[in-house]
């Protein structure tokens, strides 16, 4: 029995580094439209239930990537780590659109050694080294996630929104920071680059204390990966999709999970 | 032939006289409040797309700070800065302008301003909108015709007055 729950907990923690059906990841700009002599925006970063409050854990930002207008990459400041959230500052100093992203690239392997479970977590090319050879019961895992949200100061630009190509994104035809309630607004889901079609897409407005039902809307991305959604009202919107593939980059991997997050600002008219 | 001259010069002098105008009286009105912050205003003019045709006024704290002389706060003028604001440099000559106390101001708009002189005549909407420090936000549209006779108003209820506009041709 306490095996079993063992396993159980295992499983779990496994499946959180994507946090697809546990938990939502997300990161909360203090605001997305900005102007002035070198504005500053703070961002939340933590995994929860409800949108946006801080009561389960951090998200890590190790991998935090900021992309700024001009394409160039800047660095956080003052970034911290509390029980529940983490949190860092983003100097604007370039005008047009930011791009702040935390991405995941990991491969999982969990094997049996002398009866016990053994787990590792690191990138593909560590793989080789991390996992021994002779691994018994080995199954790998891949994923890529991508938690991230956009911020612009002045006009906005899509300088920062050219897509890596690398695991699941979003590509926006509306720009990410020009959506207001009553509004349609459109954008496509690409996998490696590729127009990801029948993908899930599930959005929900924050405020969810403040009311008795998530709300979520639910949309799927037609024959070229486009989906669009009209806002009902002005808010801070959490945006998730998934998905699984079997294109991984290391041999001993049977499946890819991609998944992504944006935290989207729908100001009012 | 120089009868013709003297019309045709005549026609040309004339022109000034008669040039395109847009007449505003706009109110702002005065707030029993603790703490009062003259509203930061935009006045434009939108095409029938809502796109932003001419700024004609943007009066805002004009007091230089660390954060720049106010336009920290420009994007709260948020259908404004939409449309046009944030695609604007500003100061911009004529347009921009420091933040007005409350009252009546008379305001005229000649085909001179150079936004409105590159204007088509047509239908067009103008459109004011303030924001206040601590307070809220209010939004007017009065329909004219540029280049046309046209009267009209809107009466606010918060942050704008009563607005009242007669165009000329």
């Amino acid at each position: 029995m306490k095996q079993t729950l063992k396993f159980a907990a295992l499983a779990l923690a496994l499946s959180l580094p994507l946090a697809a059906q546990a938990h939502k990841a997300w990161l909360q700009p203090s605001q997305t439209v900005l102007a002035g002599n070198n504005p500053w925006v703070t961002v939340d970063a933590a995994v929860s239930n409800d949108l946006f409050y801080f009561n389960h854990v951090p998200l890590k930002t190790d991998n935090l990537v900021i992309t700024a207008p001009d394409g160039s990459q800047v660095a956080a400041q003052n970034s911290a780590t509390g029980k529940y959230r983490s949190v860092f500052d983003v100097e604007l100093k370039q005008t047009g659109t930011y791009r702040i992203g935390v991405v995941n690239d990991y491969v999982v392997g969990q094997w049996d050694e002398d009866g016990k479970p053994k787990r590792w977590r690191g990138t593909a090319a560590e793989f080789a080294t991390g996992v021994p050879k002779d691994a018994k019961n080995l199954q790998v895992s891949q994923s890529i996630s991508r938690v991230e949200t956009f911020v612009t100061n002045g006009s906005p630009n899509n300088t920062a929104l050219k897509p890596s190509g690398k695991g699941l994104e979003l590509v926006p035809v509306t720009h990410p920071n020009d959506l207001f309630a009553g509004d349609e607004a459109k954008f496509r889901m690409q996998i490696d680059g590729k127009p990801a079609p029948g993908i899930d897409v599930e959005i929900v407005r924050g405020n969810t204390r403040y009311r008795n039902a998530q709300d979520e809307i639910k949309v799927k991305t037609d024959a070229k990966g486009e989906f669009t959604v009209t806002w009902p009202e002005a808010g801070m919107y959490w945006l998730e999709a998934t998905s699984e593939d079997k294109k991984t980059s290391v041999p001993q991997a049977r499946q890819r999970r991609v998944g992504y997050v944006a935290t989207l600002e729908v100001l009012p008219q | 032939m120089r009868v013709q001259l003297t019309i045709a010069l005549s026609g040309l002098l004339a022109l000034p006289a008669h040039s395109a105008e847009i007449n505003l009286n706009l109110q702002i009105p005065q707030l029993n409040v603790a703490e009062y912050h003259r509203p930061y205003v935009a006045i434009w003019v939108e095409g029938p797309d809502q796109k932003a045709a001419a700024n004609l006024a943007v009066w805002y704290s004009q007091k230089a700070t660390n954060e720049g002389a106010g336009t920290k706060w420009l994007p709260d003028l948020r259908q404004w800065w939409r449309r046009s604001g944030r695609t604007l440099k500003v100061p911009v000559d004529g347009v921009t302008g420091p933040t007005r106390p409350v009252g009546k101001h008379a305001l005229q708009f000649t085909d001179s301003n150079p936004e409105l002189a590159a204007l088509p005549a047509g239908d067009y909407t103008l459109v004011v909108e303030a924001a206040r420090e601590v307070g809220g936000r209010e939004l007017l549209k009065i329909p004219f015709k540029w280049r046309g006779a046209s009267n009209g108003s809107a009466q606010g209820s918060s942050e704008l007055g009563l607005v009242t506009l007669a165009s000329k041709p």
